[in-house]
């Protein structure tokens, strides 16, 4: 019978469909949303700044790969992916050649050091912010207000600063000073229910996450809305607390994480030197991830004494 | 709210390929090939030799202990071959090769047996032994076994499994549709052995035409009650399917008994009945031929020891190159290479699929999305034993349960990164036996 030459491998013998690179561009199709916002309201400098963020992020992967002479996998999207949430995350003023610089350090440093897709500990997208944050501090943190393009304030520095609120429907919408993605926390919504959806996003970071922010905002006697609105927190909490590699495994362990990065955001925003902590607090429990995933093994089928 | 179990998956079905077909009656094979170890537990010794003359029904193979049971002749006709033959299984496995004479004729001592009534428990139980009979879900644990629990071990309910949560088998849908009288006095003939007054049938709600004829025959009776269970995969798997019923939980690494449960397959009922009206042992089962790759898909009723590739050849053989051929589902079937082995007691479906069906993957990084955590039904981190696996990290791979894998299928079906979790789980769990074994 060898002439049909059978194939015999381990079952199961079927497979869902799903892929690594459908998940990715499902990620990447959910960030045109804000990215587009951001370009509504910051102008072509937003898109050719988020142009050539993942066009840095996407050759820093298959450089690094090529040197190593390792398989060049950029097709499967999460290079992409990395790019345009560093993007998102940049002030639009800023200089194309530093959004380049930070793209390098989140594939390089981020990511592929540690092996690349999968074995990276950090959120690579935020190590390369971060990088940026503390080397070009001033650049990143010179904002431009929507449409005039004259420099401003965030609102969430107008607040910590000035304790100046501002109009909730401006921050829904996205008219407000802030990094190029940040601003509509509608439109950033909107992508994170779709990809909730889609099962690549699991509800329980967003929701442990915001649900915390505004319970202890509110025990510290500040609005909640405001600070949920405001900032990096929804693009935080949809985007990019929810990156599979980084956060835990078990249901438990993700509510740990979200309340964690909450509890850290708030104490940022309002103990903390600087205005925003959404970078901060998710890089801090993307180290605690391990820990987590070890004290959240959940309970098994059978895991019951013998009648 | 019907009743299922955590986590799960919902493959593409297709048991519209065959389950409107009625159960056809196979032609008589030429030849049948009865391995001895068809069963858990010890292999049967052959009684025959060469140059035998044998009849259907004959017991050709004696049960050696009590986790095992006898083989009987499929056919009538003379034994050419006693030897080692490619099984099922994988490899070779002791065999006796019956050539048919072309009459099918009984065997004297095959007779039916008292009426249920006028049985003892352990008369039944008996007669189930001698009979050959085994789950005939796929294990192949020998029922009587199962039906005798030790005197500590109080068990007060009995489950049949009809849930059929593999896709495309359809073997014991047609066989509810078809033959319902038969599966429920099967199943009171294991109230009457084990003594216990309460029992279900679990049917997925993806054949409530099964529910609707069952529900007929058991209308009245006392003591049993139909279940419908939500269609979802593997709500046939034995531990799932008692949590839906009964909402207890075998303890891990027990067995059903140890919450007072009994499970038996659908056509294991049927097999039973069958043994006390006509006293045939278990020599022949309804087997679903089917997939991408067979011209005609069947429920046929075949005899054990026909080779597959007869089976093949009756559903009008292959369609397009055969790419995969399975025994059992597309989940937890086993892929067959040699297609000259027999169909044994537990060969439930045959699945054929194309060439062009049947796709490889090259796994890629593992990205941590936890779809294999939360689909798993036993709840454990698949992702995490497969690590352990692939570093050889048995002790830890034990300690994460495991042994306690159902080996289901539902991981590898879901992940992305197309990383073949069930398979570094088994091999993880042979590890751990030979370790264990070596204490």
């Amino acid at each position: 019978m060898d002439e049909y030459r059978l194939i015999t491998t381990s079952s199961p013998h079927l497979h869902s469909g799903e892929s690594i690179s459908r998940i990715m561009f499902s990620v990447a199709i959910a960030l045109l949303l804000p990215t587009f916002a951001g370009i509504y309201f910051f102008g072509f400098r937003a898109l050719s700044l988020v142009i050539i963020t993942s066009l840095a992020a996407v050759l820093t992967e298959a450089i690094f790969q090529k040197l190593r002479n390792k398989p060049i996998t950029i097709a499967d999207g999460s290079a992409l992916v990395t790019g345009m949430l560093l993007a998102l995350n940049l002030p639009p003023g800023l200089p194309y050649w530093m959004a380049v610089v930070g793209a390098v350090v989140a594939i390089s440093l981020g990511k592929q050091i540690y092996g690349g897709l999968g074995a990276n500990p950090f959120n690579p997208a935020l190590i390369g912010r971060v990088f940026l944050m503390i080397t070009f501090t001033t650049p990143m943190t010179t904002w431009i207000n929507p449409i005039d393009g004259m420099t401003g304030a965030t609102p969430l520095s107008l607040m910590k600063m000035e304790g100046i609120s501002t109009d909730y429907t401006k921050l829904l919408l996205g008219n407000s000073g802030g990094s190029l993605g940040e601003t509509s926390a509608l439109l950033i919504i909107i992508g994170g229910l779709y990809l909730i959806y889609k099962g690549y996003v699991d509800w329980t970071i967003p929701a442990s996450y915001l649900g915390s922010v505004a319970l202890f905002v509110a025990i510290l006697g500040q609005d909640p809305v405001f600070h949920l609105l405001s900032g990096g927190l929804m693009l935080g909490a949809f985007f990019m607390a929810t990156d599979m590699v980084t956060t835990p495994l078990s249901k438990f362990g993700k509510v740990i994480f979200g309340i964690g990065a909450g509890v850290f955001t708030v104490l940022i925003r309002v103990y903390g030197g600087y205005p925003e902590g959404v970078s901060f607090s998710i890089l801090l429990m993307n180290a605690f991830t391990p820990l987590i995933n070890r004290f959240t093994v959940p309970k098994i089928y059978g895991e019951v004494k013998a009648r | 709210m019907l009743k299922t179990f955590k986590g799960g998956i919902h493959p593409p079905y297709n048991k519209n390929l065959t389950n409107f077909k009625p159960i056809e009656k196979a032609i008589l094979p030429k030849k049948v090939i009865i391995p001895m170890g068809m069963h858990i537990g010890a292999p049967c010794e052959p009684l025959v030799k060469v140059g035998d003359t044998v009849k259907k029904g004959q017991k050709i193979g004696e049960a050696k202990g009590f986790v095992s049971v006898p083989a009987h002749a499929s056919i009538s006709g003379k034994v050419t071959a006693v030897e080692p033959r490619p099984w099922p299984g994988g490899g070779l496995m002791m065999s006796v090769v019956i050539e048919s004479d072309g009459k099918d004729e009984l065997f004297e001592g095959v007779k039916p047996s008292k009426s249920l009534s006028d049985l003892s428990p352990d008369e039944i139980k008996n007669l189930i032994r001698e009979a050959g009979i085994t789950g005939l879900g796929g294990a192949g644990f020998p029922t009587q076994v199962k039906l005798s629990p030790p005197p500590e071990k109080s068990v007060d309910t009995i489950i049949v499994n009809a849930a059929e949560c593999e896709p495309y088998i359809t073997a014991d849908h047609r066989l509810l549709l078809e033959r319902p009288d038969d599966v429920v006095l099967g199943l009171e003939a294991i109230m009457k052995a084990t003594g216990v007054k309460r029992s279900f049938i679990g049917i997925e709600n993806n054949k409530l035409d099964a529910v609707e004829s069952i529900q007929k025959v058991v209308q009245g009776k006392e003591g049993i009650e139909v279940v419908i269970l939500a269609t979802k995969y593997p709500q046939g798997g034995e531990k799932q399917l008692i949590k839906a019923v009964t909402g207890r939980e075998v303890p891990s690494g027990g067995l059903p008994m140890d919450v007072g449960v009994i499970v038996n397959n659908t056509g294991t009922c049927a097999a039973i009945a069958n043994v006390l009206k006509t006293g045939l042992p278990l020599i022949e089962r309804i087997t679903t031929v089917t997939g991408s790759g067979i011209r005609e898909p069947k429920n046929l009723l075949i005899r054990i020891g026909t080779p597959l590739i007869d089976i093949i050849e009756q559903c009008g053989g292959f369609k397009g190159r055969p790419g995969k051929v399975l025994m059992g589902g597309p989940m937890m079937g086993l892929a067959q290479s040699q297609l000259e082995a027999p169909a044994i007691k537990g060969t439930s479906g045959l699945l054929v699929l194309e060439k062009a069906d049947v796709r490889l993957y090259e796994p890629s990084p593992c990205i941590r999305c936890a779809r294999c955590v939360d689909v798993c039904p036993i709840n454990l981190l698949p992702t995490t034993l497969a690590k352990f696996a692939e570093k050889n990290m048995w002790v830890e791979a034990e300690s994460y349960h495991a042994m306690d894998c159902i080996e289901c299928g539902c991981c590898s079906f879901v992940c992305p990164a197309h990383i073949p979790l069930t398979q570094h789980i088994r091999i993880a769990k042979s590890h751990i036996i030979a370790l264990r074994k070596k204490k």
